[in-house]
């Protein structure tokens, strides 16, 4: 069992990391809308890679991260038409990727593992990627930590300290981006939005401080997700949406216990 | 050297002029209320001075240069109700932000003390550890004040700081920004304002009316309404 399973749990231990700085992140920076365009976005650099027969962690990751600087400024120039336009960035983004795939000869079932994922598919390249981004990941935090609690809680002032905020918010959408490119292969484009923002949800409750919103984030992911890929080995289902269920639940009973 | 220097400001917002021929100056540790009707231009004026926007004729000056370039010495007080109550941060986290700047990612105990004796100084010390979303109106409107007073500001600028507060929060708020040895300008819908120790009104509405010192001699006992004011400011001559 542990040989069959053993990549998805390290997986599960990489996505907690990001889960728990980015999950936590998106939350109180009320970005959901934004990193579910960049994610279903990215469906266009997936179709782009298999018609070139690129990198595909490469290429999306390039296209995600031209999305995101795209979805900056939208945010930052048009904040009253950002609702609309990101909702265009996330259908074009995915008709990009259609487009390239009917393209593209052949059968391409490759393609539609990434929109669910699969997290016991995961190979040891896609667990490398996941180790840089992380890295970078908690590198941006460790050094951005004050400056990203600023900017969740007050652009304007940031600014007025002399820091360029809207730099500072571009720079979190690309490490959305990077995230989500990570997260793809394991977890899929529809349901990576569910696995990073409930943990921080619920994590948000209970916390007075963001740094311990993120540890309980990160927890809960882990925990969500090792109970998921458990409960989907032994009743041989779907891991992706087992996890998003059994963390949808615990999200429903940390709401009904603050009622 | 003038605090505030407004020359022939003007600002367009699409096609639409939202002020006119603005001027004005204050002098350094001066109190300036800024009043008037909504969406007669306040806040638009009070972005413009922060240098959030740009004006579209005209030049403004903080302490002898543009606004942004002289960012470090503002000191500013935002509404306490635009903010979301839900994050998860501290009060003295918030009180913190005040010391960040460019080129500096950790605080240092220097800036952790700075921030003690300012939150001792507002009286709101005991609030250190509190999350946000656990204090009152009037608490929160401390603790934006006390993230403006951290930086050591030569200026202070204030949008609203009586919004959303009971009474004795509002006073306990105005006592404190008349108290203050810096100079201030603050913007407000509530004429309340000019019953405390201001040496200068500017009344917007797209245009300006200034009213400079001698201080107002206001009854301190009288509350006007918005007719009775411009009526008074026309008694004192100040030039409607």
């Amino acid at each position: 069992m542990w040989d069959l399973i053993s990549s998805s749990i390290y997986a599960s231990l990489l996505l907690s990391i990001a889960i728990a700085v980015i999950g936590s992140l998106i939350v109180i920076n009320k970005t959901t809308a934004i990193t579910g365009s960049i994610a279903h976005g990215s469906f266009g650099g997936i179709g782009l890679a298999l018609y070139l027969g690129s990198s595909v962690i490469l290429t999306t990751s390039l296209f995600t991260a031209l999305l995101a600087v795209i979805l900056a400024v939208i945010t930052i120039r048009f904040p009253h038409r950002q609702d609309s336009l990101i909702g265009v960035i996330w259908a074009v983004g995915m008709s990009i990727g259609i487009i390239f795939l009917s393209l593209t000869p052949g059968y391409q079932s490759d393609a539609l593992s990434y929109l669910f994922g699969n997290i016991l598919l995961v190979e040891n390249k896609d667990l490398i990627f996941m180790g840089i981004i992380d890295l970078v990941i908690l590198i941006s935090i460790i050094f951005l930590y004050h400056r990203f609690l600023a900017m969740s809680y007050d652009r304007e002032f940031l600014k007025l300290r002399g820091i360029n905020a809207d730099l500072l918010y571009t720079y979190f959408l690309i490490l959305t981006s990077l995230t989500i490119v990570m997260s793809v292969r394991a977890i899929g484009i529809i349901l990576i939005l569910a696995l990073f923002t409930i943990p921080a949800l619920i994590a948000e409750k209970f916390t007075k401080r963001f740094f311990t919103m993120m540890i309980l984030s990160g927890v809960l992911g882990l925990i969500f997700m090792v109970s998921g890929i458990l409960i989907s080995y032994y009743y041989d289902i779907s891991p992706t949406p087992t996890i998003v269920i059994i963390a949808s639940i615990i999200l429903l009973l940390s709401l009904l216990k603050r009622k | 050297m003038k605090a505030i220097e407004v020359k022939n400001l003007y600002f367009k917002y699409e096609k639409e002029w939202v002020l006119e021929d603005i001027n004005f100056e204050l002098e350094d540790k001066e109190f300036m209320a800024i009043i008037g009707p909504n969406g007669g231009g306040k806040t638009t004026l009070l972005k413009l001075l922060l240098g959030f926007l740009s004006p579209t004729k005209g030049e403004i000056k903080i302490y002898g240069k543009p606004p942004k370039e002289n960012r470090e010495i503002i000191g500013y007080v935002p509404q306490h109700t635009n903010f979301s109550l839900d994050l998860p941060i501290t009060v003295f986290d918030i009180v913190l932000q005040g010391r960040l700047k460019k080129g500096k990612f950790f605080y240092s105990q220097k800036d952790k003390e700075k921030a003690k004796e300012i939150l001792d100084t507002l009286n709101i010390y005991n609030l250190a550890n509190k999350k946000i979303k656990d204090l009152s109106g009037g608490q929160r409107q401390k603790v934006l004040i006390a993230r403006a007073l951290v930086s050591e500001p030569k200026i202070l600028m204030m949008d609203e700081p009586t919004s959303a507060i009971d009474p004795s929060g509002q006073k306990e708020i105005l006592d404190l920004i008349e108290s203050f040895e810096v100079t201030r300008l603050v913007v407000s819908h509530d004429i309340k304002i000019l019953l405390r120790d201001v040496d200068k009104i500017a009344y917007i509405h797209k245009k300006a009316v200034i009213h400079e010192g001698p201080k107002l001699n206001i009854p301190k006992d009288k509350h006007f309404c918005e007719v009775e004011l411009i009526e008074f400011l026309k008694d004192e001559s100040c030039g409607i």
